[in-house]
């Protein structure tokens, strides 16, 4: 018992820190798209609204924007958390390259508090604000979304390029250039990268529910209306997605090779590197399973010299400077899972493209409803994918090749107790929040007390039931 | 101009008490309204009043801390190390309480409602007095300079991080009370201003008596500030009791006007003499504000993006409280005790 005791008060923080750090990043990004893109769909719909005096569609845009108050402050309380976090997981990281890193989260600030200003105008302003000033109010907060999403991963895009400092000789920073910090080398690619992912998530996600509801009877125009503004636009973003993502693997390769030999599966430096999907490394540096295509990777690290391309193998690099052979196994996993995904993704989008060009319709399909039901979370889950590839790759470093992770995190030993809570709470959090938003569907769909419908410009009385209800969680 | 970035972050934290705090405080006295059907009227008071603007009020702590992290990351590290307990209390406890209170506005069902509004009030209780603590343990000296941990109890569980504390969570739902009498007689419910009123007299006379106390405490635990209370900062601190002696008048008196600003003030003013107070340290007597501070391009870039912010967020606040001037937005109004007078 007291021996017990001792030993959890001796646990080691890091492996807490990093699956708290994980879960919490993890679990913030599943709303991330809906902040970032929702308000462009919700736009979409409103703009239509007012241009073809759609009643559809003015209907979708004022249901979006109040699903959007719920997801968006969701999404506030866990980035709140994240900037606990960062000192209490990370304090050495901090205190040491703070002075840097902090940058780029000093713009986000202003990008979210301008964010959170317009949703409160766009939501406040359905039935006060004339039809095309309130239209204007929205656009503020597509704008700040994008750039409040790349000022956030300006900061992890310098945790794999950290330039814009200069360090005297006991290795504290004196001189910052501020301009380098935010737009580093791995910003512009990262950033796009993520926003357009942003765009698939959202798109994908408010597509898939009304997919579902077609698919259950419900396919009306209303549902249509909805289904096809969200899938349009994230597929009209998959190519796009393939192209950058392309474009990040060979800047990976350029400027991280041990990333690169990780996502690659490449345990021996070598030309004619085949790419091999699934399977697994051992520890004695042999691959096993999987299906392996030949010269492939070498082929598209860099096609000007094909096949003869020479791919950096793990043994290139000192043990202690690549990610372990577990994390291997992660990260090429995660990078099949996301590239398939993608693949799979951009071909339901070409499905889709097609039926329109062909039949000037939907598809109406039941194969192609039922996987349209899925790709919301098939987004989901790629852009999780993501995110593990490239922080799970850039192992052992937190700041790529100055400081490593053991080296950053918190000494206190309690860290595992509050990992344990903040799981708890979390998935507490994380169930209520669906709950919740299926509950003001139900609400919607029965049609009392929260509805809409009627006129939602005309003048109401104030005391209204529905009027109150906007107010929701305004932010 | 390393001092110029600490103005910036003490009139952030100050920004944060009084427009957070107000927002803590209606928590308060969410949780000690009363069972379901007693407790129904000031509830509706209270969620009318915070409704619109919890989420904007809190921007500012994060704020405070991109600030800090930014430009005194050694404080920072010292400061998150020492005191990870009370912080992550902090941090756990504003996930409930904002998390509570959007969903109680979005489900129906009264026991739904309950637990949402459970959590949503015990944790604004929780949250006040774990950064008070915070600000206590920094106040007496018990935080370390050189990104390095004090002591992981003594720090947050000692005579002035309790002050700071108690005193937090007295001082929120006092300056809260003297909103919410405003918010009532808005919403035409005298009976309600009345109740309010009560209550921000009370809470007033408890705050009172806690500073008094902690005129002992600090002398004892928290030598440098009691020392600066007394001299640097003792015009914000004679500052600060006029105004909450002229503000228990006005509430007594039940003025129409006067009483809210003048709370405001009280609070606000005791806030800045404890940054006064401990002037030039950051950490009391280990770390000076200047040793702490990041390279000067790094503190440029900060003075940038607060000027940035005056002139980009400042406008969008001024379009939201015009708007809500004119009725052109629900009754409610976004713009109300929005940090409206930020930078
Ligand atoms: C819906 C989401 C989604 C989809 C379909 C793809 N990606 Fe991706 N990918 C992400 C979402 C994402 C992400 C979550 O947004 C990441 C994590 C960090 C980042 O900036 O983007 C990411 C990271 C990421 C990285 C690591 C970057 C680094 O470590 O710095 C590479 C090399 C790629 N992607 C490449 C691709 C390729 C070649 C794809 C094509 C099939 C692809 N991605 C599809
Ligand atoms: C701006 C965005 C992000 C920043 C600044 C960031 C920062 C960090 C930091 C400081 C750590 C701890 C140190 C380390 O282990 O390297 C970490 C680890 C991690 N993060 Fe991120 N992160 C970001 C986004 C994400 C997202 C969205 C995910 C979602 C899945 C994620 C997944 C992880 C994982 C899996 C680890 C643990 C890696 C390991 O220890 O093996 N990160 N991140
Ligand atoms: C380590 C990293 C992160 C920290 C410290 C962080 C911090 C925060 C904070 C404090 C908020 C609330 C702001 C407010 O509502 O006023 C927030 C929300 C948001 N975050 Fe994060 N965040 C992180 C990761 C990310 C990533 C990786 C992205 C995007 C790529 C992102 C994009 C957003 C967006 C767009 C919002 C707006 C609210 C919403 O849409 O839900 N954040 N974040």
């Amino acid at each position: 018992m007291g021996g017990g005791l001792a030993a959890l008060a001796t646990v080691d923080p890091v492996p807490w820190a990093r699956g708290q750090m994980a879960f919490t990043l993890a679990f913030h990004i599943i709303l991330v798209p809906l902040g970032v893109s929702w308000a462009f769909l919700t736009l979409i719909a409103n703009y239509r609204a007012l241009r073809h005096d759609d009643s559809d569609a003015l209907l979708l845009a004022q249901r979006w924007s109040k699903y959007m108050a719920v997801t968006f402050a969701v999404g506030a309380v866990t980035g709140t958390v994240l900037s606990f976090e960062f000192g209490l997981l990370w304090p050495r990281f901090m205190g040491q390259w703070g002075d840097a890193f902090g940058i780029p989260f000093m713009f986000e600030g202003i990008f979210f508090f301008t964010e959170a200003i317009f949703i409160a105008l766009y939501i406040f302003g359905w039935r006060r604000l004339r039809p095309w000033t309130h239209f204007w109010t929205g656009v503020p907060i597509v704008l700040t979304g994008v750039f409040g999403s790349a000022a956030v991963v300006a900061a992890n895009a310098w945790m794999n390029a950290p330039t814009g400092f200069t360090l005297d000789s006991s290795g504290t920073i004196v001189d910052v250039d501020p301009w380098r910090v935010i737009f580093n080398d791995a910003m512009p690619l990262q950033a796009a990268h993520m926003i357009i992912a942003a765009y698939l998530v959202g798109g994908f996600l408010v597509a898939s529910v009304y997919a579902t509801g077609m698919l259950r009877g419900r396919r009306d125009r209303y549902h249509r209306v909805g289904f096809v503004i969200a899938f349009s636009v994230a597929a009209a973003m998959t190519p796009v997605q393939l192209v950058v993502g392309d474009a990040l693997a060979r800047w990976v390769y350029d400027n991280q090779p041990a990333k690169f030999a990780a996502i690659e599966l490449v345990p021996e430096t070598a030309s004619d590197v085949p790419e091999t999907l699934l399977g697994r490394l051992n520890d004695d540096g042999t691959v096993s399973g999987g299906f392996a295509i030949p010269g492939l990777a070498s082929w598209l690290s860099d096609p000007s010299t094909g096949r003869d391309t020479v791919v950096q193998g793990l043994d290139a690099f000192p043990a202690d400077e690549r990610p372990t052979t577990r994390q291997v196994n992660i990260v090429h996993l995660a990078w099949d899972v996301m590239v398939g995904l993608g693949t799979l993704l951009f071909l339901l989008s070409v499905w889709y493209g097609l039926v329109w060009a062909f039949r000037r319709h939907m598809p109406r399909s039941k194969w192609f409803l039922r996987v349209a039901a899925a790709s919301g979370v098939l987004a989901v889950i790629a852009m999780e994918a993501g995110w593990v590839v490239t922080e799970v790759g850039r192992q052992p470093w937190i700041v790529y090749g100055h400081m490593k992770v053991e080296d950053a995190a918190t000494g206190n030993t309690g860290v595992w107790i509050m990992f344990i809570a903040v799981v708890v709470l979390y998935t507490a959090l994380g169930v209520t929040t669906v709950l919740v938003l299926r509950g003001m569907s139900r609400r919607w769909r029965r049609g009392d007390g929260f509805t809409d419908e009627g006129t939602p410009y005309g003048p109401r009385a104030p005391a209204e039931p529905a009027e109150r209800d906007e107010q929701e969680v305004v932010p | 101009m390393s001092t110029a970035v600490a103005i910036v972050l003490m009139a952030a934290i100050v920004a944060y008490a009084i427009f957070a705090g107000a927002d803590f405080g209606a928590g308060f006295w969410d949780l000690t309204a009363g069972g379901p059907e007693r407790g129904a009227r000031p509830r509706a008071v209270i969620e009318h009043s915070i409704g619109p603007v919890w989420e904007a009020n809190h921007v500012w702590l994060i704020f405070v801390f991109a600030v800090l992290w930014t430009s005194f990351p050694e404080a920072y590290a010292s400061i998150t190390l020492t005191l990870f307990v009370p912080l992550a209390i902090a941090a756990l406890g504003i996930v409930l309480r904002g998390a509570g209170f959007a969903f109680r506005k979005a489900v129906v069902r009264m026991e739904y409602r309950r637990v949402f509004g459970g959590a949503f009030a015990l944790s604004s209780v929780i949250v006040p007095y774990a950064l008070g603590a915070v600000a206590g343990g920094i106040a007496s000296g018990r935080v370390p300079a050189g990104g390095r941990a004090g002591d992981p109890v003594s720090s947050w569980i000692n005579p002035t991080s309790i002050l700071g504390g108690v005193l937090a969570v007295a001082a929120v739902a006092y300056l809260s009370a003297a909103y919410l009498v405003w918010d009532a007689r808005r919403l035409g419910d005298p009976a309600m201003a009345a109740y309010f009123r009560r209550r921000a007299v009370g809470a007033a006379l408890a705050v009172a008596v806690i500073g008094a106390a902690g005129v002992f405490v600090l002398r004892a635990d928290a030598e440098y500030v009691f020392d600066g209370l007394t001299s640097r900062a003792l015009p914000l601190v004679i500052v600060s009791v006029a105004c909450g002696v002229g503000a228990l008048v006005l509430l007594v008196r039940d003025a129409a006007r006067g009483g809210r600003l003048l709370a405001v003030g009280a609070v606000a003013s005791i806030v800045a003499a404890w940054g006064v107070a401990q002037w030039a340290y950051l950490l009391p007597e280990s770390l000076k504000v200047s040793a702490a501070a990041a390279p000067d391009s790094t503190l440029t870039t900060v003075l940038v993006v607060v000027g940035l912010a005056a002139v980009i967020v400042l406008p969008g606040f001024v379009v939201l409280y015009v708007l809500d001037q004119r009725g052109l937005l629900p009754e409610e109004g976004a713009g109300d005790a929005v940090p409206g007078v930020k930078e």
